[in-house]
């Protein structure tokens, strides 16, 4: 179980001003959970973000995996952003297993479990490549391997595919729910897209802009596991309707809350 | 629109035959289409300028039109080389130079590489540092030859002493620079994996980096060939450099041109040589020479 408890984050502007950047938020989430992150740009989504990846430290608040802190710590989760920020020196298989690396996991033994999980995932015949010679979707097929070799607990995935063209990108969230399905991890996924939020999920939350903060917290009750077609659904577009009326109307409705 | 003014234009004999007549008589002009030149055709034309203006040299020394004495001509250069090739001289003076150069570049280089790595440890230690590199990078390392001479002799000491002076903050610099350009979301995403700071210099920020210390090897190959003349020049037992200081102070023009022929020709065959490691090296590393 992963807790994040009246998180806030406020700094001061240049000109002195007290600006505050996230509201507190408290979220509880299960293990095994796939959370959606919904909400504009600049509505705090990445300052969430930083905070449970311990890379920025909120202004007020907890964050506890299992009752232990983890802000300001490694080794709970690992993340992936938008950019695969895959190295270019190193082959796929290289690059893949660069977590193990860091935790001293012998070469070997690291390059003997990703090599089945390439040949799972779409990969195969691709490990002695580089980086520049994949596809986009290739590339954060292999970005995001590497976060789940990590075998961290909690999954952060901020706004993945949002530089992959349409096609890509239907593809990869299928092939996400795969791997998902497979490695039975904590996701928290970030993204300003309605339909891939509703399509993933388990629960959604939706957040506000400026301040940032969070409106609502909803789950998403499709049948798992999920064909394309349910897109088209009545439940689907129920829940499409929904967000966005929340996401055009945030600040009269956070007003009302 | 040229079709509509012809329309509007009142009694105009095309215009009773409408639109398709004036379609008809379209102004054609022959696209341009450069051709590429045949290969022959360039070499035969670089060689004919080279050739060209030896000769002409040569006919207007011989017929006085310009001074012998200031300019020599060809055939005495030709004779000079051919004269300090053969007792030895020549190779005695390139093969200092050569020495200089090497040594100083590499001294200079990976000293300079590693002045640039070392600022990643520290932000205190790079704050602090940083004026005095743009000082020194700053002050034009030339001057500082007498200095240099005096401090380290006339021997190779001091020839080798330019070269680093020309050299390392280049290095430094670009390495610094190379650092900068590193990726910082990849550098918290493997801090965030849990790597020690070793491992995220030695796995990111080292291979990074490399292409932009390699950049800097061409730049210093030719740096540390000027940083040796110059030293050689200010004073020195050898080297293509003093032995065209001491063709000048003795007037022999023929001497000075063959020194510079030699100098250019080492010149070359050095950055060929580093351009040639650096493409090596980089596809070594990073399987494309598209990074640069």
């Amino acid at each position: 179980m992963l807790e994040i408890d009246g998180i806030s984050k406020t700094f001061e502007s240049a000109r002195g001003e007290r600006v505050v950047a996230l509201a507190p938020v408290s979220l509880a989430i299960p293990q095994g959970r796939f959370l959606t992150i919904l909400g504009p740009s600049g509505c705090g989504k990445s300052t969430i973000f930083n905070i449970i990846a311990g890379l920025e430290m909120p202004s007020t608040g907890t964050v506890t995996m299992d009752g232990t802190p983890i802000i300001g710590m490694s080794g709970v989760v690992s993340y992936m952003l938008q950019k695969d920020l895959l190295l270019p020196w190193r082959s796929i298989i290289d690059n893949v297993i660069l977590g193990m690396e860091i935790d001293r996991v012998p070469k070997a033994e690291a390059k003997a479990r990703a090599l089945p999980l390439l040949q799972r995932y779409g990969l195969g015949g691709f490990e002695h490549r580089y980086p520049a010679e994949l596809s986009g979707g290739m590339r954060q097929r292999a970005a995001l391997l590497r976060t789940m070799l990590c075998d961290r607990e909690v999954i952060l995935l901020d706004e993945p595919f949002a530089a992959l063209d349409a096609q890509t990108r239907a593809d990869m969230q299928e092939w996400l729910l795969d791997v998902w399905d497979d490695f039975k991890k904590t996701v928290i996924f970030v993204t300003h897209d309605v339909d891939e939020g509703i399509y993933l999920s388990d629960e959604v939350v939706v957040m506000s802009g400026r301040p940032g903060r969070v409106i609502e917290r909803t789950p998403i009750e499709l049948a798992r596991p999920r064909k394309r077609a349910i897109i088209t659904s009545q439940t689907f577009v129920e829940y499409k309707e929904h967000f966005l009326r929340l996401l055009h109307k945030p600040v009269e409705l956070a007003q009302a809350s | 629109m040229k079709a509509d003014l012809l329309e509007a234009a009142p009694g105009h004999p095309e215009r009773s035959r409408g639109t398709a007549a004036i379609k008809a008589a379209p102004k054609l002009r022959k696209v341009y289409h450069e051709h590429d030149p045949s290969s022959w055709s360039v070499f035969a034309g670089r060689i004919g300028i080279a050739v060209g203006a030896l000769v002409l040299w040569e006919v207007l020394a011989r017929a006085n039109i310009i001074s012998q004495l200031m300019w020599s001509m060809p055939s005495l250069i030709w004779a000079e080389f051919m004269r300090t090739l053969l007792d030895g001289e020549l190779f005695t003076d390139a093969q200092f130079t050569f020495t200089a150069t090497i040594a100083g570049f590499v001294i200079g280089t990976v000293t300079g590489s590693a002045i640039g790595l070392s600022l990643w440890w520290s932000t205190w230690y790079a704050k602090v540092a940083e004026p005095f590199l743009i000082v020194f990078e700053g002050i034009p390392k030339l001057a500082l030859a007498p200095i240099v001479v005096l401090v380290l002799g006339l021997g190779i000491e001091s020839k080798i002493g330019m070269a680093v002076a020309l050299t390392v903050v280049i290095s430094a610099l670009t390495t610094s620079a190379g650092m900068r350009a590193v990726d910082r979301d990849l550098v918290r995403l493997v801090f965030a994996l849990g790597a020690t700071r070793w491992q995220v210099f030695s796995k990111v920020i080292l291979p990074g980096t490399l292409p932009a210390m390699l950049s800097a090897l061409r730049i210093n190959i030719g740096l540390a060939l000027a940083g040796d003349i110059v030293g050689e020049l200010i004073g020195s037992k050898h080297g293509l450099g003093r032995s065209i200081e001491y063709a000048g102070s003795t007037y022999n023009i023929a001497l000075i041109w063959s020194g510079i022929f030699t100098l250019s020709l080492l010149s070359i065959v050095l950055y060929l040589v580093t351009s040639w490691l650096e493409s090596t090296l980089l596809r070594r590393f990073f399987h494309t020479t598209a990074r640069r």
